[in-house]
């Protein structure tokens, strides 16, 4: 007898990225995502699931149809990405590819949130954080590796060839890992 | 008269650009370019500060960042007060204000002076001799003195106002120092496209080009070779120019640390910008071009203000067009002060040199000087200078071959500059771990054989020739082997330590270290007393331990030591150089890390509404929990009695949103949850939940909490908020080393599910509007039951527990939809006074009925017997985590503590948590303690106080009266069973 569908509350407000700015941090509407465990053989052996591409090399991603796209973060574990419609077929279709396997699909689409760092210092503003190296040649479009910012734990993205950086934490890190990014960012900001 | 030292013509200075700082109250004019020092000196101030222990004035000795005299406080305006700065090393900025150190009442009239003369009774180690008796004084009287006395500067009070930020970078090639090899290195590097950073701790780049007007490079003017090669830099995009950088830390995997000043040198703070940058640098391959310090020559006296480093004369006439004095001696015993000497005589200042080397041994200088009419002495020692505040003159007499020194004669001056030879900056060399070795040629520690992917260049290494110094980096940045055609540079020393005298070595005063204020006696004092290894006489001295680290005075201690025991350099050795280089700022270590962002705050999704409806928030680990929600007027124990009644009577709702969860998934999902908890769940059956207990091998309770079975290869497990991170490393690191044969796979979701705790008698009230898809009915889903359904349309694992002892249930939804879930919620419970409750509440709630909190009632030391648990472990399962030290005969003891309960006889006394536990109050001290209250709260459901505590034997001690520590003395309370309320525990199942 419930009226309507509850409202989601996301701990940080979206807000729209200008890639064109000296630096852009804005928090990313929601989405689906999943964690997705299989065994590394399993993977290999079939390849694909549900369109969502597996045997890449570990620390890559790779697009998908519908804007959707899968993380590999290590030997038997993907971060499954679609839109926040697609979240039910997602798994409808992933647990069918799978069937019979041993593997584990889990919801995590509440779990993290998103944000885009985009920008011309937009290397440099992780970098406040993150000890990675950012440059291209050694996070080339298609990375992704879990990671630190700060004192958080982060899971990095540079989806593809556009310059925009995708940092994924867990919703309660979410202002503490905003904040660093735009306390570190202010030098740049307006610049 | 302003600037009365200015020279008219020539620096670096901006002429264009003047600007103002104070310094002790009095206005300084100076101009864009000049470091305080400089500003100082162009002003006539040569009296700068006190010596640490002898409270002796002090100038400035160097122009950079070795100097161990000029430390001042910098006022930068309210929160931007910073002691111990280095005025060599301050760039002058419009409107700061400079003061100097050590000193009371004034710089002028220092009563601490008084040392200067006590100093018979305060020689190296005083204070290991002197304050032993009576012994209790350490404590009260010597060591509070001790440390009033020491220690340099005032720390400032307030917070600090800059914002500091940190920075990580890799690149192919980092090089530090940016002088001639510095950016040979560079240029060479970068040649090909490779990353290079070159970072330089001046505010340019160049080195000694900057201060050399002479040289040529490649037949072009040094200055002009310098700016093409920065351009050269400037222009390549895969270089990174970081001026006023300071590496001060080398680590292992060439990581190095670097502090940027990005703001103190401009005149106004722009909020946007950060005071200093830590830079975090992983270079491929490190190139050290750090340069050389200059010696100090040790003699009586050798540290009146205006007696400076020769080269430091130098910088300071042709880089900052300041001159240090109108008549200034020159006392070396090297060829590189002739070139300063050249350069003061061409400034216009009246110049005399004495060096200690005989005519012969003195190459083509003091022809050179000669012809410019400069009176130059060979065959020269210096025994003393005159002067108190300001130098006056230099005491010289000839000395000959055999060290016989003549009749005294005193130059008079109003400046001098020494030169006792370089020691090359090893520093950072000797930080990476590399072997230092010792080159008798140039008296020096030079780098050896590098630990890491390392390279030294240039003087760093001993290489003081410019045309070499050019190829040395080129080479070391990885150019292929090229000369560079550059004028020679005057090289060549002789090594001398203390110089010869006719006075009385032990009466005079030779400072070694300058900023310990450390003599030349003090080492022999050390040698003689039986400190024979430099790192002994270091400690028993303090030589080379003052925040300079000794970059001026270690050659000279060293060498002492040798000449003192006859042997050779080597053989005395030579001490470790540690981070840092030179000081940093506690903000730029500490970074952003400050404020809010100290560490991650974590906050539940139903912060926000609690904030609202007047919570007051607890820390548990980095999570803000509610704690309490007071209505106005309501202190905190009214209140968590308002919301346990609310609870026990009628409805309460509870954010558990932090418990930690983790999706246990696969085939064997039910063994390796067998094999991590002490009880049984092969067949718990899905739909049902069942209370854990999980150990570490050492057989103590680890974590616990419910785990229900969602399906049969599916099991939600929650944990305690704290234990989540450890709980899910836990389980990975068996799954992964003890069993990997088991089909498991771990998901955290702690924070995909919200989980908002309905409790009381009402519960089901409230919750059975919202719900769809399931039946609520107590038959139908009972306790200890889990669900899925909708909730307001969204999802649900709608769990049917309870930690109140009331009819609960425990809605997990997705994060995001909490808010909307709660408030729906709140609104149908309205009608039965639904009361939002805090986790003080909760605490008093779940004591009431006697269960335990991990982290509470125990502490990594409690067995599951000992909290009455013991009765959950599976008898009949082959092994589980912590099985076996569950046998070992401690764990058996009848004496262990266990949990029980305790009623004070004063039944309104709140025991206090910590508090221990005695049979007997009059018994000796010490005395034998039975255990601790681990919990303690007024509880108006048992109409009294109630405590839980661990009693040693407690089970056995029923009924029986125990004495408690309290504020006050001790209160008797009676031992019970540890369960207050529903003894039966029948109300969940309502």
């Amino acid at each position: 007898m419930a009226e309507q569908a509850a409202r989601r509350t996301p701990i940080l407000a979206p807000s729209a990225a200008r890639p064109e700015a000296a630096i852009s941090i804005a928090p990313m509407v929601p989405a689906a995502r999943f964690a997705l465990r299989l065994p590394e053989a399993a993977a290999k052996a079939i390849g694909s699931a549900a369109g969502f591409r597996l045997d890449m090399a570990i620390n890559r991603s790779a697009a998908a149809r519908d804007g959707r796209l899968a993380a590999r973060l290590g030997p038997d574990e993907w971060l499954l990405h679609g839109p926040e419609t697609a979240s039910e077929a997602i798994a409808r279709d992933v647990e069918a590819a799978l069937a019979g396997r041993h593997f584990a699909l889990v919801d995590i689409g509440h779990r993290n949130v998103a944000i885009a760092v985009a920008g011309a210092h937009a290397r440099a503003v992780i970098n406040g954080g993150c000890p990675l190296d950012l440059d291209d040649d050694a996070f080339p479009p298609g990375s992704a590796t879990r990671t630190l910012l700060g004192k958080a734990e982060i899971v990095l993205l540079r989806p593809d060839e556009a310059p925009v950086f995708r940092i994924e934490c867990w919703r309660s890190f979410a202002p503490y890992v905003l904040g660093l990014l735009e306390e570190v960012g202010r030098e740049f900001a307006g610049a | 008269m302003a600037q009365p030292c200015r020279l008219p013509a020539g620096g670096r200075i901006d002429r264009a650009k003047p600007l103002r700082l104070r310094f002790n109250g009095r206005d300084i004019e100076a101009y864009a370019g000049d470091s305080v020092a400089a500003a100082l000196l162009a002003n006539g101030v040569r009296l700068v500060g006190r010596s640490f222990k002898y409270h002796r004035p002090r100038g400035i000795l160097s122009h950079g960042s070795d100097e161990p005299n000029a430390l001042l406080q910098v006022d930068r305006g309210p929160g931007r007060i910073d002691p111990n700065n280095r005025a060599t090393v301050v760039e002058a900025a419009d409107g700061i204000a400079v003061s100097s150190q050590n000193h009371w009442p004034s710089l002028e009239h220092d009563l601490g002076a008084v040392n200067d003369l006590l100093s018979p009774v305060l020689p190296a180690g005083f204070y290991y001799k002197t304050f032993m008796w009576p012994q209790s004084f350490w404590q009260r009287v010597y060591e509070p003195k001790i440390r009033a006395a020491a220690g340099l500067g005032v720390a400032p009070h307030e917070a600090d106002a800059d914002r500091y930020v940190h920075r990580h970078a890799h690149c192919a090639v980092l090089v530090v120092g940016g002088g001639p090899a510095g950016l040979a290195a560079a240029l060479a590097a970068s040649d090909d496209g490779a990353r290079v950073i070159l970072a330089d701790e001046q505010p340019e780049f160049g080195g000694t080009l900057l201060h050399d007007l002479h040289a040529t490079i490649d037949g072009a003017p040094a200055g002009d070779w310098r700016a093409q090669a920065l351009a050269t830099l400037a222009a390549r995009a895969n270089v990174t120019l970081l001026p006023r950088t300071t590496a001060f830390g080398y680590y292992n995997h060439n990581h190095i640390a670097l502090v940027e000043r990005v703001g103190d040198h401009r005149a106004r703070q722009d909020d946007r910008r950060p005071r200093e940058r830590l830079w975090q640098v992983r270079a491929r391959q490190v190139v050290l071009a750090t340069g050389a310090h200059e010696r100090p020559l040790v003699f009586a006296d050798n540290d009146r203000p205006g007696i400076m480093l020769a080269e430091s004369v130098r910088v300071f006439i042709n880089r900052y067009a300041v001159a240090p004095g109108r008549r200034i001696v020159f006392a070396t015993s090297g060829a590189s002060a002739y070139a300063a000497a050249a350069d003061a005589k061409a400034a216009g200042l009246d110049v005399t040199l004495v060096d200690i080397r005989a005519e012969a041994e003195c190459g083509p200088g003091p022809a050179m000087l000669r012809a410019r009419g400069i009176d130059v002495l060979p065959a020269h020692t210096i025994v003393g200078s005159t002067g108190r505040k300001a130098v006056t003159g230099l005491i010289v007499a000839p000395v000959d071959a055999n060290g016989i020194v003549g009749p005294r004669r005193t130059l008079a001056c109003d400046g001098v500059g020494m030169s006792g030879g370089w020691t090359p900056a090893v520093h950072l060399f000797s930080q990476s771990r590399g072997k230092l070795r010792y080159d008798d040629a140039i008296d020096a520690f030079v780098p050896g054989t590098p630990a890491q992917a390392e390279r030294s260049a240039g003087a760093a290494r001993g290489i003081y020739d410019l045309a070499a110094c050019l190829a040395d980096g080129w080479a070391a940045g990885g150019g292929a082997a090229r000369d560079f055609a550059a004028t020679p540079s005057p090289t060549g020393f002789r090594p001398v330590r203390a110089l010869p005298t006719d006075a009385d070595a032990k009466r005079v005063k030779a400072f070694v270290d300058f900023q310990n204020d450390v003599t030349a006696k003090d080492i022999a004092l050390a040698v003689r007393e039986g400190f024979e290894s430099v790192e002994h006489v270091k400690r028993y001295t303090t030589t080379g331990m003052a925040t300079d680290q000794g970059k001026t005075s270690n050659m000279a201690a060293l060498g002492l030591v040798a000449e003192i025991l006859d042997r050779p350099v080597p053989q005395v050795g030579t001490t470790t150089f540690r981070p840092p280089y030179t000081p940093v700022t506690f903000g730029t270590i500490v970074g952003s890390a400050r404020g809010a962002l100290f560490d991650p705050i974590r906050v539940a999704p139903l912060h926000d509404w609690a904030a609202a409806h007047g919570a007051r928030f607890e820390n548990v680990g980095l999570w803000r929990r509610a704690w309490h929600f007071p209505r106005p007027g309501e202190d905190m124990h009214a209140a968590v009695r308002r919301e346990c009644r609310a609870v026990r009577e009628s409805v309460g709702i509870f954010d558990a949103s932090t418990l930690g969860k983790i999706e246990v998934v696969g085939r064997d999902a039910a063994e390796f949850l067998h094999r991590i908890y002490i009880n049984a769940w092969l067949k718990l059956e899905p739909g049902r939940c069942r209370y854990g207990v999980m150990l570490k091998e050492d057989g103590f309770i680890f974590d616990d909490g419910v785990v229900a079975r969602m399906a049969p290869d599916r099991f939600h497990v929650t944990t305690t908020t704290g234990g989540a991170a450890r709980v899910l490393a836990h389980m990975e690191d068996y799954l992964q080393t003890e069993w990997p044969d088991l089909e498991v796979f771990l998901t955290s979701v702690s924070e995909q599910w919200a989980v908002i705790a309905l409790q009381g008698p009402r519960a089901r009230d409230v919750l059975a509007p919202l719900v769809e898809g399931i039946d609520l009915a107590a038959a139908s889903f009972p306790h200890m039951a889990v669900r899925t359904g909708t909730i307001c349309g969204v999802p649900t694992r709608l769990f049917r527990v309870s930690f109140t002892g009331e009819l609960g249930y425990e809605i997990n939804v997705p994060a995001d939809y909490a808010r909307a879930v709660w408030e729906a919620l709140w609104a149908r419970g309205q009608e039965f006074g639904i009361t939002p409750y805090g986790t003080e509440a909760m605490h008093v709630l779940r004591a009431e009925r006697g269960f335990i909190i991990v982290g509470q009632e125990t502490d990594g030391t409690v067995t599951p017997d000992d909290v009455g648990l013991g009765g959950m472990i599976a008898r009949a399962k082959a092994d589980f985590v912590g099985k076996r030290s569950l046998a070992r005969p401690d764990m058996l003891k009848p004496d262990r503590k266990q949990l029980v309960g305790l009623l004070a006889d004063a039944p309104d006394l709140v025991l206090e948590e910590g508090a221990q536990i005695v049979a007997d109050p009059h018994q000796p001290i010490p005395m034998t303690m039975l255990g601790h209250v681990t919990s303690s709260y007024w509880s108006d459901a048992c109409g009294r106080a109630i405590a839980l505590a661990l009693v040693s034997g407690g089970r056995a001690r029923m009924g029986q009266t125990l004495h408690v520590t309290t504020p006050t003395g001790f209160a008797p309370a009676r031992v019970a069973a540890p369960v207050f309320f529903d003894p039966k525990g029948e109300r969940v199942h309502g």
